[in-house]
């Protein structure tokens, strides 16, 4: 069978987010979400992209802190409660709606495994030109590296006003100022 | 005493060196090798980060501060602009212009080594300092928060 | 079949968003449909036998690529894409995250249909 270990990887991930999803105990939940970061980035690592596996396990290491921190010592870890049967069943069947269209979508897709924006090696589309000519033009090996700070360094510029303003919201959302202010201001 | 048992000290104040070094590598080399400013900055902060699972919070805000945490932060984004500024008062009047490679190395095969690709490698720091710099403050913020301080304390 | 394993993994995660009550179970379905993104956007560019984008030494000699790289070499711009968005999807997980340990103070709850008193 062709790319097996795609398959055998992919259904790791899924059922370990299945487990996530459905599990009570909010600790074990996390974990869930950990194995499947972590197969995520060896799938990664097997699609040829070394630098997104190395970011992805990095991420995850921390991803992992931060959730622990939130589920660890806090008293109800463990969910309970009924859940509404007919909003389930509403949710699942719209859901259902969505993959069954969605999946028509894909055959429009080119097959995996021959991507059409550098298929012909004709270098007339932009990845075929930052592959051919990237170490020319940027003198950078790695060219991923180059495209993300070179040709599309305007991305890059983007991605660090967005990560600035979520981390300077979590800042003003956790300091310890903000509650009293409220509540003994005016 | 703050922080876990003595192994973990132990075995973490040896490793947290090697963490810390491996990041800088990532960092420096992440125009030849696979990495760059991302991975290299989140590296950073994960070895801050062992420091303050293994001794405690205030061992950490001894050794990196939270005000110096957010001023560099503040540079890595700054020195970030600043590069791209200087491509655009140097030449070209383009945003990014990678003016070290365009105007002095172009042609000369220096590919391969560790001081080429212009710009690339400085905007790698300015990228590692901010991200590891962004992460290590919420961490830390994170783990500076205890539920209920905030609403008895108040006098 | 991998891609529509793909987007069974984003239904998931839209799944675990719509249905369930508790506010970090909310946080990691998106979590679940950030993972299901990147991977979709990687197999993208997937070339079958494809190399990692970076050059090696015996592929370049004077100023050209060889063309057994340029021919096997997978596609670098989703990778680039994508690298960007993991990192911005970590600082948005501290931003949820924050806001979860927020409203767990106030109300003592994870439990969204239980915080009611929607104030300040």
């Amino acid at each position: 069978m062709e790319h097996l270990e795609f398959y055998i990887l992919l259904l790791f991930v899924i059922i370990g987010s299945l487990v996530a999803v459905e599990t009570k105990n909010l600790l074990s939940a996390v974990i869930c979400i950990g194995a499947a970061g972590f197969g995520g980035s060896l799938m990664f690592l097997f699609l040829k992209a070394p630098d997104i596996a190395i970011t992805q396990i990095v991420v995850e290491v921390l991803a992992l802190v931060i959730l622990i921190r939130v589920t660890i010592s806090r008293d109800k870890t463990f969910i309970s409660g009924d859940w509404e049967l007919i909003g389930v069943i509403f949710s699942v069947g719209f859901l259902l709606i969505i993959f069954l269209a969605g999946t028509k979508v894909f055959d429009a897709l080119p097959e995996f495994g021959s991507p059409s924006f550098i298929a012909n090696n004709q270098g007339d589309t932009a990845s075929q030109h930052y592959i051919q000519e990237g170490i020319n033009e940027t003198g950078a090996a790695n060219i991923v590296t180059s495209v993300i700070l070179d040709y599309r360094a305007y991305d890059t510029l983007g991605e660090a006003t967005v990560l600035f303003t979520s981390i300077l919201g979590a800042v003003v959302i956790l300091r310890k100022q903000s509650r009293n202010r409220l509540e003994t201001g005016p | 005493m703050k922080g876990m048992t003595i192994i973990v000290k132990t075995i973490s104040s040896w490793v947290k060196m090697l963490v810390f070094l491996f990041g800088i590598y990532i960092i420096l080399f992440g125009h030849i090798t696979p990495g760059g400013g991302f991975a290299g900055g989140v590296i950073l902060a994960c070895s801050y980060v062992l420091i303050m699972l293994a001794f405690g919070r205030d061992y950490t805000e001894e050794n990196l501060s939270l005000k110096l945490a957010s001023k560099l932060d503040c540079t890595g984004a700054l020195l970030f602009i600043a590069i791209a500024l200087t491509g655009f008062l140097y030449g070209g009047f383009s945003f990014f212009y990678n003016f070290i490679q365009q105007e002095y190395f172009a042609g000369k095969d220096t590919a391969f080594k560790l001081v080429s690709a212009g710009t690339i490698p400085l905007s790698n720091i300015a990228i590692g300092l901010k991200v590891g710099a962004s992460l290590f403050l919420v961490l830390l913020m994170l783990s500076a928060f205890r539920p209920g301080d905030s609403s008895e304390k108040e006098s | 079949m991998l891609y529509s394993m793909c987007f069974l993994l984003f239904i998931i995660g839209l799944y675990c968003v719509l249905v369930k009550k508790n506010m970090v179970k909310i946080v990691l379905g998106i979590v679940i449909m950030e993972y299901a993104v990147n991977l979709f956007l990687i197999m993208l560019g997937y070339r079958l036998g494809g190399i990692a984008p970076i050059i090696g030494q015996n592929d370049y000699a004077s100023g050209v690529v060889d063309a057994s790289f340029t021919q096997a070499s997978v596609d670098p711009l989703p990778q680039a894409m994508v690298l960007t968005a993991i990192v911005i999807s970590l600082g948005s997980l501290a931003l949820m995250i924050s806001i979860c340990i927020r409203t767990y103070e106030r109300y003592g709850t994870f439990d969204i249909t239980q915080i009611r008193r929607l104030k300040g």
